[in-house]
């Protein structure tokens, strides 16, 4: 079992959770994630580690309600605990030694990037972050993220604080004004990195994004997280999860993470209906 | 014992084909106290007794067939215990038909005797009466480390265990028991089968660690810095494989490996009870034949498919699954497609499987296997529905450990080099078997294996301790 040490709310749907995993924490480096499972019914999921503690042997979560088991995994409360918390689990972020990098993190994808940012500092690489979320009470992290960030951008798609528009477009706006980045590194949902790839290609700049693929064991055994790169099938979870944007087929892997659309549906329904009832 | 040769096996009941794909319980029923009297009885005590020289681990058969006949269960147990450490486990999935009961006389004239339904008849006794005491041994002050809890894991951990060391199992998934818990189907090999052999281990003190992913949790040297005397390495071969054709990556296809373990480890068949989804349509495709295979149609019907094909570009000669699967897979209304090959698969809009393509073969020269080529017939291309293929292809050693400690040797293929005489790696303290050794095998090789290692670690570790 592995308790939860402290909860704290980032927003309304997304929430932080510091979990007791020494296991997990001893090894743990940017990038890699961890498979949960909730309690004895409960499926494996993967999550991204956010940050992780050695001495303290803990590791910190960020988790966004979006179905069934992210919302289950939200209303849990400091005190108590997960039954299975197993990693760290895929390759770490690849990271350069020195230069200059940009980060793009979109929604909850901040929270996975924050770690890599820490990392990047302490070698002395210069950071430049960029966050995005759709209004202000979803910016997660704003704090954390100045902390370890040579320049912070804020963006929200409605304007409701920093910049307005996505963090593409506020990447455009920086390399049109002739900032200069060695590498991008991009960490949001599926639309996000995708976007991300689609703005960095054409500036020839190298770019780096974390894949999320469906997830059983995490270690290499199933294949359900396949997800094609440049045109060979790659284990998103021992090959991955980070992969150059430029190469990856990410219509086929928006298309794979929907193939329990309906039974996620059919599940949120009949546990509605059982709080309904009770 | 009769001086007559009797020449007819005494059958085991079994649930019926129509009721069975309903549900998972074991097919298989289990003999009865009359019926394994019965067939013990038709053992002919053999002086030199051939079965034994077709048994991996070398189970003294005569004599613990003897103590069934003469209704001395708890010899017979203590008998097939000296060399086997699960036999509630093999006598349900070992091959018997190519090993010990090949070899017997009797098999000559006619049925050879059923050694594998008196081997499971006599470990369920021993589930139904309850563990021995474990025995009281003098506490070796040395501490072993089994990365991966399968049949090789297991009985590595119990033989170390039994000799009095320290000794601590670590599993990258949530629940111990390698394939017997996430591949072997309920229906064949009931979890709790596994789940008594495991909390037997921990009653001999054993501790089992799970959610340790050995190379990413803990490296080897990780181990050793913690204080772990010896390491054995059970980590099988987990990694699937895939055809490379076009469409493999369109939803609904899955390997067997993934298919199996959402259904058996995480009871995706219980959705929503349980949160694990798995997709099963009307028509499923299994693409291999060997055991994987038949688990994965056969799972497939009671997950609710209405057809479920097995396609195999060889023929059934070729076929590797255990004659009895076979047999019960037909039963249950498996379609069997030989020389057949799939070459392409066809979704819709969604990206969801729809239909695959498929080429008929013809055998030609035999290849390195012995067994003869498949050759594709030109132009015989033809094009089935189906809204699922599972791919049972075989599968490989899993990398994790070896990628993470160089300095143990692999062959091109993956496998782990290991002395034959004592499981011992090229590393020193570091020993291994199993599938991760040999490549995908059966559970009783597995399990010799982790025995050699168990006593290749003892002579290791004795003379450590000079
Ligand atoms: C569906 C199916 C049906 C089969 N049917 C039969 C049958 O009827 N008869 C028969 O004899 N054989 C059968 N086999 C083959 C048999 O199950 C295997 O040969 C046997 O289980 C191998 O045992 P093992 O201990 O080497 O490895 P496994 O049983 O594969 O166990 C390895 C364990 O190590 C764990 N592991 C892997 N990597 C790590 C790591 N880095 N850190 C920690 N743990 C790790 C895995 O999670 C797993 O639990 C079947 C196999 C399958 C897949
Ligand atoms: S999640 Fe099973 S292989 Fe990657």
């Amino acid at each position: 079992m592995y308790e939860i040490l402290r909860k704290e709310d980032l927003t309304d749907i997304t929430k932080l959770f510091e979990v007791n995993a020494p296991l997990v924490a001893r090894n743990a480096e940017p990038g890699q994630f961890v498979i949960v499972r909730i309690d004895e019914k409960g499926e494996r999921i993967p999550l991204t580690i956010a940050d992780y503690d050695k001495e303290k042997g803990t590791v910190t979560i960020v988790v966004q309600e979006v179905g069934f088991t992210s919302a289950m995994l939200n209303s849990l409360r400091e005190g108590q605990s997960i039954v299975d918390f197993a990693g760290p689990l895929g390759r770490p972020a690849p990271l350069p030694k020195e230069g200059s990098v940009v980060l793009l993190g979109g929604g909850f994808g901040v929270a996975p990037i924050y770690p890599v940012a820490k990392e990047l500092r302490n070698r002395g690489v210069k950071v430049t972050s960029i966050i995005g979320a759709r209004r202000e009470n979803l910016v997660i992290m704003e704090k954390e993220m100045q902390s370890v960030s040579d320049k912070l951008y804020v963006c929200t798609d409605d304007g409701s604080t920093g910049f307005k528009g996505f963090v593409t477009q506020k990447l455009e706006e920086l390399v049109a004004g002739g900032e200069k980045f060695d590498e991008a590194i991009a960490i949001g949902p599926m639309p996000m990195m995708r976007a991300t790839a689609k703005t960095t290609k054409p500036m020839e700049l190298k770019t780096w994004v974390s894949v999320d693929p469906i997830m059983v064991d995490g270690t290499g055994m199933c294949g359900a997280c396949r997800v094609t790169v440049a045109g060979e099938v790659k284990f998103g979870c021992v090959d991955g999860p980070f992969f150059d944007a430029h190469d990856v087929d990410f219509e086929e892997a928006h298309r794979r993470n929907l193939m329990y659309r309906r039974e996620e549906e059919h599940i949120m329904t009949v546990c509605r209906r059982g709080g309904d009832s009770a | 014992m009769s001086d007559k040769i009797n020449p007819t096996r005494v059958p085991m009941s079994e649930q019926d084909a129509k009721e069975r794909i309903s549900d998972f319980r074991e097919v298989a029923l289990g003999y009865t106290v009359e019926e394994v009297r019965r067939e013990a009885e038709r053992c002919i005590q053999c002086k030199k007794p051939k079965c034994e020289d077709g048994c991996p681990v070398k189970v003294p058969i005569r004599d613990f067939v003897m103590a069934v006949a003469e209704g001395d269960d708890e010899k017979a147990l203590e008998l097939v215990k000296s060399t086997n450490s699960l036999p509630a486990v093999c006598g349900r999935v070992c091959p018997q038909e190519e090993q010990c009961e090949a070899k017997c006389v009797i098999s000559k004239k006619g049925d050879g005797i059923s050694i594998g339904r008196l081997e499971r008849f006599v470990a369920d006794w021993e589930m139904q009466r309850g563990p021995a005491k474990p025995n009281v041994v003098e506490k070796k002050n040395q501490k072993v480390a089994i990365v991966g809890s399968g049949p090789a894991g297991l009985t590595c951990a119990g033989d170390l265990a039994r000799l009095g060391y320290d000794v601590t199992v670590f599993e990258a998934l949530h629940a111990p028991g390698g394939v017997l818990i996430y591949g072997i189907p309920e229906f064949r090999l009931p979890n709790r089968v596994v789940h008594y052999e495991v909390e037997n281990l921990r009653r001999n003190g054993v501790r089992i660690e799970t959610n340790a992913v050995i190379g990413k949790s803990l490296t080897v040297d990780d181990l050793f810095e913690d204080g772990f005397d010896a390491i054995f390495v059970g980590t099988g071969a987990g990694l699937p494989r895939f055809m490379g054709i076009p469409g493999e990556n369109l939803n609904g296809v899955y390997s067997a490996n993934e298919f199996l373990t959402r259904v058996n480890l995480m009871r995706a068949d219980c959705f929503p009870e349980n949160h694990t989804p798995v997709n099963v349509g009307k028509r499923v495709a299994v693409v291999g034949a060997g055991n994987t295979a038949m688990d994965s149609a056969r799972t497939a019907l009671r997950a609710g498919a209405e057809e479920a094909h097995i396609i195999y570009r060889r023929s059934e000669t070729e076929m590797t699954a255990r004659v009895e699967e076979y047999h019960h897979a037909i039963e249950e209304g498996v379609i069997f497609n030989w020389l057949t090959n799939p070459v392409r698969l066809f979704g819709n809009d969604d990206g969801w499987l729809t239909a695959m393509e498929c080429i008929r073969m013809e055998l030609g020269e035999p290849d390195d296997s012995g067994r003869r080529r498949p050759v594709p017939i030109e132009g015989s291309e033809f094009k089935i529905d189906v809204e699922n293929m599972i791919l049972a292809l075989g599968t490989s050693p899993n990398p994790l450990v070896p990628q993470t400690a160089t300095d143990i040797d692999t062959r091109s293929w993956g496998g782990i080099v290991v002395d034959e005489e004592t499981g011992a790696t090229s590393r020193e303290g570091v020993f291994a078997g199993g599938d991760i050794v040999t490549g995908a095998a059966t559970v009783i090789l597995a399990m010799g294996a982790g025995k050699t290692a168990a006593s290749g670690i003892d002579e290791y570790l004795k003379s450590k301790r000079g």
